[in-house]
Parts: structure tokens; C-alpha cells; sequence
């Protein structure tokens, strides 16, 4: 059978040009939510689209009619049919306490690989110099870190006036916007089947070894605390925490022990993947600031004893935070899974007992679920 | 459950080893559609251009930071730094997830980044395979990136095989002109209903739309070649319903095949 193709097109070309003007509005405004009516009339439109878009590929061999069809169907398609979990707007605050940390922790046999690495580095790279000082110029890449670690204190403590005035802002961008960088390389790498990301994470331990000892043999460990862990107390852990992103893609494309297809396991990762890079982004942000306003002063400008006591309570809160920030809204989310499918006499037992909400609290705090792992997008 | 299939088209080139150049869903709903896939050096071209903008946008702040310069060198410095850093690693991001998949580059080439599987772009993909151009990037120019999508089978680099996405051209959609296939003339076969039957009963779809499209391309032949090709359908369909000599006699092969194809398309 032929279809009329005048007749076909002058009947159905409303529909068409209906469905592409609400796909236009749905593009344009993507956070605006249709109402019941919009949704069903969307819908409706969907299927009738669908259905001219099926008999004009079985009844006629009309190419651009086909594709233009063929076009609002994908749209149309790609807009009902969503891979996110449930839509909700972001909200910073939650993502930060609890989304960020979350996904942390459930990744966290990723982190502790990421941080054997870059240990191996500092000690490899901490014998290495240990037993051949001549090898400082390899292992320490950068000029300020080759000059004698007594030479350098020295000066730095001869500085009285705020020998950075002028060039903070500036630095601290610049920190922010190299260690991010560094950061996203070390993740991206995962790419390469984690290959690339385990150079980057051991170079890096290399260097942070090899300039510990330097230190180290020189007498110089309180300076070498007081200049360090300020930032480093942050910026490490962030560049493990890159690695440990890095690891979480190469563990999905590698599959090792896992039998879901290589496309769905990368889908899984990918929004943890953009929680954790944020993560990092953060942190090092953070780090960048503290780097250039507070790591470059030395005794007698700071004293060494205020900068490493803010170091050390920098990476006490870090791990507190990290290891247990969002772990009672996971306990209670999975207690709020198993109250709601209880029986009443066992759901009122959880509640009498304190350790479930009620079910009407399980309602609610359903409703304001934050989100978890891959919903970072708005 | 929503599959993909390879589908092969004659009509377009063949842009690379084991390519395939169309994407075809299927959805749920038991309805076909298939994706032009974009070419490599389509999307090189796209790339070029964003790379302009970002040119062009960095100047723009440039000018501007020189202004707060003016207040403080150090605070210019910063935006600086932080600009080009925002601008370079934000801008696909911010493009793609604001304008669905497409950036100024792609917009322009009319090609966009779609989730594989025809769904939605999610905000992890967009940044996953953005943030997977570090990678691309190496050694420099985009090389394992280049070579990824020229050899992929969908044309993905690896920034789009971790993201699960793919980038699609978006054909030009225009409407048949219809009007031009026998525009208001007299047309002698429908004086023959029992023969107009005949044809409509034993041509099949593929014919009539040979028919048409030929007539539709009619000016993008050359004129040998369109004499020929009217005089082969003209032959063939003969064959399928044959009217009286008197009807057909001093119409030209064109003519003859507008006339069918006004009886089996109105």
C-alpha cells in the first residue's frame, strides 16, 4: 500500500510541528517541570509521531519527510526516557556533607590503592635520595626545591616584611588552577587502563619523598611541617582522592571480577566519577588559598608551632569528615528502605524503639532524599 | 528494552574502517530511528572553531581584566589565571549540558553529543568525556583521541567511550516539495480508473518511491543522465500497467513517470 502523501502530511504536519515546538520549549527551559495535562498531551504526541514515523518508513520511500520524523522521534525519545535515577534540583550544601563523603567511602578500597601507590613513591623516592644525594636535581624538578634545604631556611627566616604583598591573589590562582589540573590529568588517566594515573600518583610520591628526606637530613623537619602541612594536609589527600577517581574508572573499564557489560559499569561510575572530581576541585581550591597565604610565611612572620597545629587539625577535620560526614542519613535512609516494606507491627516497633521513623516520617524524608553518588546534575 | 543496531547506507560515504555511519534505535514502543553519526574531521572542524571562541572570549575578558588592572594588578592577575582556566576546561561543559550536547562549534556544523543509547545527556557524561580530553589530548593535537574516533566503530574517542555518548549530525530537514510532481496540470491516466487500479494494486512501495525521488532530484541530474533515468522507470513501469497508445502518445518518459507517481501519491 502507497500512502497519499499530500494528505498524509497536510493531517499530521500539525502534530509534528506541536511536538517540536514543546521539545524546543523542553530544550530551552530544561528545568521547568510540564504539568499532567502537558505530560499526557506530550505523550500523546509521542506515540502519534511515532506511528506516522512507522507507516512512512513501510509505505514510502520519502527520505526527508523519514528523517525529519525519524529527527522529533529521537528528541522526543531522549526526553521521556531518562537515565537519571529521579530529577531533583542539586543542592551544594547536601552534596557537599553528605553525597561527597558518601561516595568517598564507597570507593574507598580505590583510595587506599591511590595511597599505597603514592607511598611507595615517597619511600622509593626517600631511599633514593637518601642513599645518592647527587640524584636531587632528577627527583625534585623544581628550582626552589634543589637549593640546600639550610640555605632556604635561612632566607625564609630572614624575611620580616610581607615579602608576597602584591602577588597572594595571584598565587593562590595560580595554586588552585595547576593542582586542579594535576588532579584532572591524574583522574583522566584512568582512561589508560589505570597505567597512566599509577605514573602520575608514584612521580608525585617520588617527589614528596624524596623533598621530606632532603628536609629531613638537613635538620630541617619542624620547617619542613610548618611548610607543608598548612596546604599539603589538603592538596595530598585531594590529589589521592583524584587517583582514587582515577582507579574507579580503570577498575570499570578493566571489569576485573565483574559481569556487567563494559558500558553499563562505566554508567554506574560516571556520576560518582563527577562528585568525587568536584570533590577534589574543592579542596584544592581551599588548598590554593592556604598555600599562598599561609604555607609561604615562616618564623618569625608565623610561628612554626601555629602552622603545624593548623595542619594537623586541617587533616583531623578531613579524615572526621570524610570518614564519617552523611553516614547517619545512609543509616537512616537504609532503615527508612526496610521500615517502609515492615509490616505495621514491625514498623511501629522500629519506631517505638527509636531506630526507624515512622512511616509517615519515612514518607517525608523520602520526599527530601538527598541525592547520592551519580546525581550531581541538576 | 531499547537496542542498537549498525545500519549501513548506500547513498553515504564510506568515512572509515569499520564505520558504521548510522545509529538505529529501537525503542520500546517498537519504533525505529536512526542516527547520522558525525565524521571525525566534521567534529575536528567543531573543535577548531570552539577553540576560536575561546580565543576570542579570552580577549574579551583580557580587555576587561586590564580594567580591574587599573585597581589591582594582583586581583587581575588572579582572574586571569582563574578565567582561562574556567574558560579552557569549563566552556565544552558548560555548553554542552546548557545547550544539550552541542557547543557554538558543534551548533554551527550541526552536529551534537548524544547519550549511546539515545537517551537524555546526563551532567556526568557531559563532564566525564570533557574531562576525558586530557587524555585525547596526548601526545598533543588530539592524536589518540583522532585515531580512537577514526577507528572506533561509532566514531568515539575515549573521552566518549567512558561517557557512553556519541556525537551525531543532524541531517537538513526540509519538506518534499511536493507541488512540483505534476503541479496543476491535466493528467490523461486518471481518465482510466480499471488501469489507475491496476497500477496502484501491483507496484510496490520501493517503485513508487523510485519514482518519486526521482522526480524530487530531477534538477540535481545531469540531463543525459535524467533522459535515461525517466526512460528506465518509464520502461518498467510499463510492464507493471500498460495504457492505451492514444493516452500516452507524445508524452515524454518524464511526463509519463509524473503522471504515476500523481496517481499513486494523491
Amino acid at each position: 500500500m502507497i500512502i497519499d502523501l499530500k494528505q498524509f502530511i497536510e493531517k499530521e504536519k500539525a502534530c509534528w510541528e506541536e511536538l517540536e515546538a514543546v521539545l524546543d520549549q523542553l530544550e530551552k527551559e530544561h528545568t521547568a517541570s510540564m504539568s499532567l495535562d502537558e505530560v499526557r498531551k506530550f505523550h500523546y504526541l509521542y506515540e502519534r509521531v511515532s506511528a506516522d514515523l512507522a507507516r512512512i518508513s513501510s509505505f514510502s520511500s520519502e527520505r526527508g519527510i523519514q528523517k525529519y520524523l525519524e529527527s522529533l522521534v529521537a528528541r522526543a525519545y531522549g526526553e521521556i526516557h531518562e537515565t537519571r535515577e529521579k530529577p531533583h534540583q542539586f543542592r551544594p550544601v547536601a552534596w557537599f556533607f553528605v553525597t561527597f563523603p558518601q561516595t568517598f567511602r564507597k570507593h574507598i578500597r580505590a583510595f587506599y590503592l591511590s595511597t599505597a601507590i603514592t607511598l611507595a613513591g615517597c619511600i622509593i623516592g626517600g631511599m633514593a635520595l637518601g642513599l645518592d644525594a647527587s640524584s636531587r636535581e632528577i627527583l625534585m624538578p623544581f628550582d626552589h626545591l634543589i637549593m640546600n634545604p639550610k640555605h632556604r631556611v635561612a632566607e625564609e627566616e630572614k624575611v620580616t616584611k610581607d615579602h608576597l604583598k602584591g602577588v597572594k591573589v595571584r598565587g593562590a590562582a595560580w595554586y588552585m588552577a595547576n593542582n586542579t589540573q594535576v588532579a584532572l590529568v591524574t583522574m583522566a588517566m584512568g582512561a589508560t587502563w589505570g597505567i597512566g594515573t599509577i605514573i602520575m600518583l608514584f612521580s608525585t610520591g617520588i617527589m614528596l619523598g624524596s623533598v621530606a628526606v632532603d628536609y629531613m637530613l638537613a635538620g630541617q623537619t619542624k620547617f619542613l611541617c610548618g611548610w607543608l602541612l598548612p596546604h599539603g594536609s589538603i592538596e595530598i589527600p585531594a590529589i589521592l582522592l583524584a587517583g582514587q577517581a582515577g582507579f574507579m574508572l580503570a577498575g570499570a573499564l578493566i571489569g576485573w571480577r565483574q559481569r556487567i557489560p563494559l558500558k553499563m559499569r562505566l554508567r554506574t561510575i560516571s556520576g560518582d566519577l563527577v562528585t568525587l572530581i568536584f570533590g577534589v576541585a574543592l579542596m584544592l581550591v581551599w588548598a590554593g588559598f592556604i598555600e599562598a597565604f599561609l604555607s609561604q610565611y615562616h618564623e618569625p612572620t608565623i610561628p612554626y608551632s601555629f602552622k603545624i597545629a593548623f595542619g594537623c587539625i586541617q587533616l583531623i577535620i578531613l579524615t572526621f569528615f570524610l570518614s564519617r560526614s552523611g553516614k547517619n542519613e545512609a543509616l537512616r535512609a537504609n532503615v527508612s528502605g526496610i521500615a517502609s516494606r515492615a509490616t505495621p507491627e514491625a514498623r511501629s516497633f522500629l519506631a517505638k524503639s527509636g531506630v526507624a521513623p515512622t512511616l509517615e516520617e519515612v514518607g517525608a524524608k523520602t520526599d527530601e532524599a538527598e541525592p547520592t553518588g551519580e546525581n550531581v546534575e541538576q | 528494552m531499547t537496542t542498537t543496531q549498525n545500519q549501513y547506507s548506500s547513498r553515504q560515504p564510506y568515512s572509515g574502517p569499520g564505520k558504521q555511519k548510522n545509529l538505529t534505535i529501537r525503542t520500546p514502543e517498537g519504533i525505529a530511528f536512526s542516527l547520522a553519526i558525525a565524521s571525525p574531521i566534521t567534529r575536528f572542524v567543531a573543535l577548531v572553531i570552539d577553540k576560536i571562541c575561546i580565543y576570542v572570549a579570552s580577549s574579551v575578558i583580557g580587555l576587561a581584566i586590564q580594567l580591574i588592572g587599573l585597581i589591582s594588578a594582583d586581583m587581575a592577575g588572579a582572574f586571569w589565571i582563574v578565567a582561562s582556566f574556567i574558560l579552557s576546561t569549563g566552556y565544552p561543559i558548560a555548553f554542552e549540558w546548557y545547550w544539550r550536547g552541542q557547543t557554538i562549534g558543534k551548533r554551527i556544523m550541526r552536529i551534537r553529543v548524544m547519550d549511546e543509547q539515545g537517551l537524555r545527556l546526563n551532567f556526568s557524561q557531559v563532564v566525564v568525556r570533557n574531562i576525558l580530553r586530557f587524555v585525547d589530548m596526548l601526545p598533543g593535537l588530539y592524536l589518540l583521541g583522532g585515531l580512537f574516533a577514526f577507528f572506533s566503530m561509532r566514531g568515539q574517542r575515549i573521552g566518549d567511550i567512558a561517557a557512553n555518548t556519541i556525537v551525531i549530525q543532524h541531517a537538513e530537514i526540509s519538506e518534499p516539495d511536493l507541488a512540483q510532481i505534476n503541479p496543476g496540470k491535466f493528467n490523461s491516466f486518471k481518465e482510466l480508473p480499471h488501469l489507475v487500479g491496476r497500477l496502484r494494486q501491483n507496484i510496490s512501495p520501493a517503485e513508487a518511491g523510485i519514482a518519486l525521488q526521482a522526480l524530487l532530484r530531477r534538477d540535481t541530474l545531469d540531463a543525459d543522465a535524467r533522459l535515461k533515468l525517466f526512460a528506465e522507470i518509464r520502461a518498467h513501469m510499463e510492464k507493471v500497467a500498460r495504457f492505451p497508445p492514444e493516452t500516452i502518445q507524445g508524452t515524454s518518459d518524464e511526463q509519463y513517470v509524473r503522471n504515476v507517481v500523481d496517481i499513486l501519491f494523491s
